[in-house]
């Protein structure tokens, strides 16, 4: 039985001040970045204005981002909106977003991009999926709008030190294989509290064989299982990916790696070279079936985005399918670029022109259609194929509207085909 | 202290987006709020529900999207305790700060049916189903998550810590 403490232990103990830290203990952890969103943050500004903080700890380590029901999508939507920008201006909130400047987009998409986010980090984030970063190799979690509120005053909040599950990844990924069917896939297995209150910690050979577009899906939805975040460990994808867009970063912190006897509740294997695409049905992320073994469903929706699916990697699947196509007569593909580099990256690679050829709705970044918000909402009935992250009951619109989660590949080939199906079924364009 | 109040029951997964539909967050009004609670998974709940009334679901109760609004507009509905086998985590921190009761019970899941009439002193853990006459014990909270509840929330805490 080994001692040693896992990579995300070792993020909390050395945020902690502390040599070891244990599995169940509660500790208090410094922070190096906060981010809220125009749904999360009203909320907080409220309690941090009720509760007479004053001004927040430091005004370069949070993140405002109004990306949920922005562009403005009602008039209560702008209130919420205006109530962020003008506490941002406020408090002179350096990373505050505003809707179409430079380096804005989804929330999970920029801080990454913009260089936010770094290795050895601990960061909270009042929205569910910052377990994002995790890609990075940095902790980092959701939190509600109380625990931004009082993190915001304080740059610290408590966690309990979680235990971890290890994701020991070996083999090389199959064509139309992403990192969203590695990371549903395991969804499927262990279902959606099998990591509940815990570390995903992704290790192996295969780990090389990930993009960083790929690792940022899988770490994306580890909230889906339950667990607590994700994590993969840093190597010269990362490295690179950080030096890039990281002014001045060097090299990885020389404490940031799990101990060789670090203490595991359980390990999993997964060989990427098994993994099929998979297709997620209603109405849990864990309730997946592999392409091919179900008939056929005639869908009415498509949507290509989102923290999850939204990046320039995703654009240029989406556009290799669509290219020389058409979407399927009466279906609808909403197509939304995850942030304004992504957006403008993918006009200057004619990937837009692709998308409007194939009769795809071009959307600004935005999170709006994710949850039912706006820009794509479903009405009762009707079935969408979505490479977001859920597709619980009512989700993207009516109640009784079903949402099938899939990769990036699938979802365009969906488009075209106008039901459930695969690139390869797709005549010559 | 001491509750009574009548089961509400529902199953395993009960998501954030079920319990207040991303349709509705364009306020944190909790009044406005709790009108929705539940909607998308019992829209019959709001009729029903009487101030004092506890919610008994299964596990992995709160999944889903981090929205404080989901345990704000349980608790503006009149619910006064979830009870469940297991929460999603920050379904779990949200409930503390926002002064939610809730509590974990696996046998109380298992056995309470909606409609039930039950007790629950909260400085024992004892849930008592007067309805069936059975007695469950809930799990106690751990140490640091009761001195966030006996300092009446974080935000309190936060000010103490603060010298505010």
């Amino acid at each position: 039985m080994g001692i040693g403490m896992t990579m995300t232990q070792k993020i909390l103990a050395k945020h902690a001040g502390r040599e070891m830290i244990r599995e169940g203990e509660l500790i208090e952890a410094k922070l190096d970045l906060l981010l809220g969103n125009d749904i999360t943050t009203p909320p907080a500004i409220d309690c941090f204005r009720d509760s007479a903080f004053g001004s927040v700890f430091d005004k370069d380590k949070i993140v405002l981002v109004p990306d949920h029901f922005a562009p403005n999508k009602d008039i209560k939507s702008a209130e919420q909106c205006r109530k962020m920008r003008e506490f941002a201006r406020e408090q002179n909130i350096t990373h505050y977003f505003e809707q179409g400047q430079a380096g804005m987009g989804v929330e999970h998409v920029i801080i990454p991009e913009n260089g936010l986010a770094r290795p050895g980090d601990c960061i909270i984030g009042a929205d569910s999926h910052t377990c994002t970063y995790g890609a990075l190799g940095a902790f980092s979690t959701g939190v509600g709008s109380t625990d931004l509120a009082c993190a915001m005053a304080t740059g610290t909040t408590w966690f309990r030190v979680p235990g971890a599950i290890k994701v020991i990844l070996t083999g090389n990924l199959n064509p139309y294989v992403s990192g969203k069917d590695v990371i549903l896939s395991l969804i499927g297995k262990i279902g959606v509290d099998g990591a509940l209150y815990r570390s995903l910690e992704f290790c192996g050979e295969g780990v090389a064989e990930l993009t960083m577009a790929d690792r940022l899906t899988i770490c994306n939805m580890a909230i889906e299982c339950g667990a607590k975040n994700g994590i993969f460990p840093v190597d010269a994808t990362t490295l690179e990916y950080v030096r890039e867009r990281v002014p001045g970063y060097a090299d990885q912190p020389e404490w940031l790696f799990p101990d060789e006897d670090a203490v595991y509740e359980s390990i999993l294997e997964m060989d990427l070279s098994s993994i099929r695409p998979v297709v997620s049905f209603p109405h849990l992320p864990s309730n997946t079936k592999e392409l091919g073994t179900f008939g056929k469903i005639r869908i009415d929706q498509v949507v290509v985005g989102s923290c999850t699916n939204g990046r320039i990697e995703d654009m240029r699947k989406a556009a290799a399918i669509l290219r020389g196509r058409k979407v399927a007569d009466g279906l609808r593909a909403i197509i939304l670029p995850g942030s304004q580099k992504v957006y403008k990256q993918a006009l200057e690679e004619g990937l837009l022109a692709v998308f409007v050829d194939a009769g795809c709705v071009v959307s600004a970044p935005t999170c709006g259609p994710c949850l039912g918000g706006y820009m794509g909402v479903l009405a009762k009935g009707e079935k969408c194929v979505s490479t977001t992250n859920r597709n619980f009951v009512g989700r993207m619109g009516h109640k009784e509207s079903e949402v099938y989660l899939a990769g990036v590949e699938v979802a365009a080939a969906s488009a075209v085909l106008g039901y459930i199906g695969s690139p390869d079924e797709l005549s010559e364009a | 202290m001491k509750i009574t109040g009548r089961a509400i029951k529902y199953g395993a997964n009960v998501d954030t987006d079920v319990i207040i539909p991303a349709r509705y967050l364009n306020t944190s009004d909790k009044n406005e709020l709790a009108k929705h609670c539940m909607e998308d998974l019992d829209p019959d709940f709001v009729n029903r529900v009487k101030p004092g009334d506890i919610i008994v679901a299964g596990p992995n109760f709160g999944c889903g999207s981090s929205r404080e609004h989901a345990p704000v507009a349980i608790k503006a509905s009149g619910i006064a305790c979830v009870i469940a086998p297991s929460f999603a985590r920050i379904f779990y921190r949200n409930s503390i700060n926002t002064g939610l009761a809730i509590l974990e019970c696996e046998e109380a899941y298992k056995d309470i049916c909606d409609g039930d009439e039950l007790e629950i002193d909260f400085s024992s853990g004892i849930i008592t189903d007067h309805t069936a006459h059975v007695v469950f014990r809930a799990n106690a909270f751990p140490e640091f998550i009761a001195e966030i509840i006996e300092a009446d929330g974080l935000v309190e805490y936060t000010r103490k810590k603060l010298g505010k």
